[in-house]
């Protein structure tokens, strides 16, 4: 049984109305703590919040038997300044692109030694997941290794200082993109989505998610951890420095992406989309654009109209393709779409 | 019991019965009859309880190997050449970790021009990464080494290559014995790692280090890497001891004593350097050999012990210092300080070129004739009318140029 709370902010008010076993990980006094307080990261960082919420979901659905590999990346940097670590779980770092290949070998070698009680969770951001990490992880898909792979996106290298990664939105002005000249940011026609990427290889459940919605996340984590083989979540995390958001703005920057349409959050199994998150109400992608300086320049001087219409056209697209508004008649209400119509990429 | 086996084959065999638990392997010609009869045996059930993960890179093979070793298991990969390359970034990695991961490296060159057959350049290139490098004269030496090399691995939780020359080695069939599996068994005890990531004992692994504590860190590194020096020679002895032939250890000298011009070399080399040391010293030349078993850590006080009053060494490279001379032969004049011993440093046998007998003979021959320089990197079997032809060529379109 399903039930939903339509709420703004926290979900702690919502954890009181569910019975016991509905409610948020979070909202547990014995949840696992996976990421203690005192870490670096910057102040309204969605990546150290979906972080914490990630494992300590997974860290109970496995009853604490669970090891986990970190991408080299913010998360990686601002959790272990040695000699002091944030994790209170088994936690190992090797590289930038190999996370996904070092889980494999540690979820190998504990199934070669009989300790498979022991599950593996990687986890990495845009860069080390739909760019230098592709590789091994679309080779840890193929092998349907036994690894719950979470990227952490907030599309851009943050870490190194904000420069374009393959997940970069278009018209996004980044430290290697800059709207300078006629240039209207990052170009269109551009990036990827490792989400259908990963469905492309079949594996077992492939989900997409934000730190908007905790209590969604949680539940994908949890779905996650109840299978087996390799299993990927995708998670929209806004970054206050990178994308020029107020830090106290994160979850709802991350809401408004949803409610554009231009963060599709959905389900997939074996390859098909089986779930999607609906939309109550679409909101213009304009008023997700402006609250980030990485899309002002598409509102100074007379701005660009054309370039904002090509973004809304993306969401509309996303929203056709998904199914992600609930008053659509071929839209069941348990938000099964039905026929996704094939993303068709944008010409400039 | 002695067997006629491939030299791939004969590795296979040895590694299945030091029991790996991960083997994560890419293949890459000369590496891949090992890796090939390893998933045989993997597949046929004759290693128990090992997963064997195919992936898609070295670089996957190498940071798989991580994975496994830090989550307390034995690991194994194989490659060569471009394979060890493309790993590069992982291999300080695992060192800097402490993860006692065992690879076979099948000697190849490195390209361009891309060229598949033995030299020494892609072990070499890896000399900094923090590896114990060591490298196998004969087939049978390298089965012994990869027993060695797990309980070296494991007792200085280190990382550590085998070296056996591409195709020389690894394609040559010759009788080879396997060690049993109860005498590996007793030899080599279960992995026990330092740690592991244990759910009910948290670490972490591969924590920041910043300037406040980084030189110390590779202070350690490089410190245990001196100590393995003596593990190297320990090992070595309890393998003669429990299987009665000498293989492994740091230096292997034959006939030094007295010598008048000694060989320096590392590998299969060494085969044919025997056969000639034995044949001039026939014929009344004092001529002696140095085989290096072990290149890193570098056996700096053997190297010494063994060349200090020589009046000339002759160091075959297999690999180059591009715009710098070798590698080898530095190391080697390293440990030579301030005494009399001329060093000639000689190149052959580049890309599969073969290291002959007679070239080797030649080599010695002229370099007691003073027909070698000592300062000056030496091509021993270099075509030299084709590059004096290509150096005119470039040299006239230069002045056409002009």
């Amino acid at each position: 049984m399903t039930t939903t709370l339509y709420q703004i902010g926290t979900f702690a008010a919502g954890n009181r109305l569910l019975a016991p076993e509905q409610r948020a990980v979070q909202s547990s006094t014995e949840r696992g703590n996976a990421i203690t307080s005192g870490h670096r990261a910057c102040r309204g960082c969605g990546e150290a919040l979906a972080a914490r919420v990630v494992l300590d979901a997974a860290s109970r659905a496995s009853s604490g038997r669970m090891v986990t590999v970190n991408a080299t990346g913010c998360l990686e940097v601002f959790s272990t300044p040695y000699p002091e670590s944030a994790w209170q779980v088994p936690w190992l770092h090797s590289l930038f692109g190999n996370a996904a290949a070092v889980a494999s070998g540690v979820s190998a070698a504990l199934r070669a030694t009989g300790r498979d009680d022991i599950r593996v969770v990687a986890q990495a951001g845009d860069g080390g997941t739909v760019d230098i990490g592709m590789g091994c992880l679309s080779g840890m898909f193929e092998r349907n290794d036994d690894v719950l792979f979470v990227c952490y996106d907030n599309q851009g290298y943050m870490n190194t200082g904000v420069q374009r990664s393959g997940a970069t939105p278009p018209a996004a002005s980044t430290a290697t993109t800059r709207p300078v000249g006629t240039s209207v940011g990052n170009a269109f026609g551009t990036g990827k989505s490792l989400p259908l990427i990963a469905m492309a290889h079949e594996i077992p459940y492939v989900a997409t998610a934000t730190v908007a919605d905790l209590h969604d996340l949680e539940a994908k984590v949890v779905t996650a951890m109840s299978m087996h083989g390799a299993r990927y979540i995708h998670v929209l995390v806004p970054c206050p420095l990178g994308w020029g958001s107020a830090s106290a703005e994160t979850i709802r920057v991350a809401r408004l992406a949803v409610q554009s349409g231009l963060f599709p959050v959905f389900e997939a199994r074996e390859g098909a989309v089986t779930a999607a998150m609906t939309i109550r109400a679409q909101v213009p992608v304009e008023d997700y654009l402006r609250p980030q300086t990485r899309f002002d320049h598409l509102f100074r001087g007379d701005g660009r109209p054309d370039v904002v219409a090509a973004l809304q056209e993306r969401a509309d697209r996303n929203i056709a393709r998904f199914g992600l508004l609930a008053e659509q008649p071929d839209n069941p209400p348990d938000g099964r779409p039905q026929d996704p119509a094939p993303l068709e990429k944008e010409t400039p | 019991m002695l067997r006629q086996l491939e030299g791939s084959r004969a590795v296979a065999e040895t590694v299945a019965r030091c029991r790996p638990a991960v083997v994560a392997a890419y293949p890459i010609s000369p590496q891949t009859h090992i890796v090939e009869a390893l998933a045989d045996l993997v597949t046929a059930g004759e290693l128990a309880s090992c997963e064997y993960l195919m992936v898609e890179s070295e670089f996957g093979a190498m940071s798989a190997c991580i994975g496994a070793s830090a989550a307390g298991a034995r690991a194994y990969t194989a490659s060569a050449s471009q394979g060890l390359l493309f790993m590069a970034e992982a291999l300080p990695n695992a060192s800097g970790l402490s993860l006692p991961i065992v690879m076979t490296v099948a000697n190849r060159a490195l390209g361009a021009p891309i060229n598949i057959w033995n030299d020494h350049s892609d072990a070499l290139s890896q000399r900094d990464a923090g590896w114990v490098q060591l490298f196998a004269a004969s087939n049978q030496e390298a089965v012994d080494l990869h027993v060695q090399a797990f309980a070296l691995a494991e007792r200085l939780s280190l990382p550590v290559m085998v070296n056996m020359d591409g195709f020389v080695l690894t394609h040559a069939m010759e009788e080879v014995d396997v060690p049993e599996q109860d005498d590996v068994d007793a030899f080599l005890p279960p992995f026990q790692p330092r740690q592991w990531l244990d759910p009910d004992d948290p670490v972490t692994i591969g924590a920041m280090v910043g300037p406040g504590a980084f030189t110390e860190v590779k202070y350690l590194m490089a410190d245990r890497q001196i100590r393995a020096l003596d593990t190297v020679t320990e090992v070595a002895a309890e393998f003669r001891a429990a299987f009665g032939r000498d293989s492994g250890g740091l230096v292997r000298p034959y006939r030094t004593d007295d010598a008048e011009v000694v060989l320096v070399a590392m590998g299969s080399t060494l085969g044919s350097a025997t056969d000639v040391v034995d044949d001039l010293r026939a014929e009344g030349v004092a001529v002696g050999l140095l085989g290096i078993g072990c290149y890193r850590p570098w056996p700096y006080d053997e190297v010494r012990a063994v060349l200090g009053g020589v009046p000339r060494v002759v160091v075959v490279n297999r690999a180059i210092a591009v715009g710098a001379g070798s590698v080898l032969g530095r190391d080697v004049r390293l440990s030579l300080p301030g005494g009399t011993t001329v060093v000639h440093d000689v190149v052959l046998g580049l890309g599969g070129r073969p290291v002959t007998r007679a070239g080797l003979r030649e080599l010695v021959l002229d370099v007691l004739a003073g027909q070698v320089p000592d300062e000056t990197l030496h091509f021993a079997d270099l075509d030299r009318e084709a590059v004096h032809r290509e150096l005119a060529r470039e040299a006239a379109l230069e002045e056409a140029a002009r």
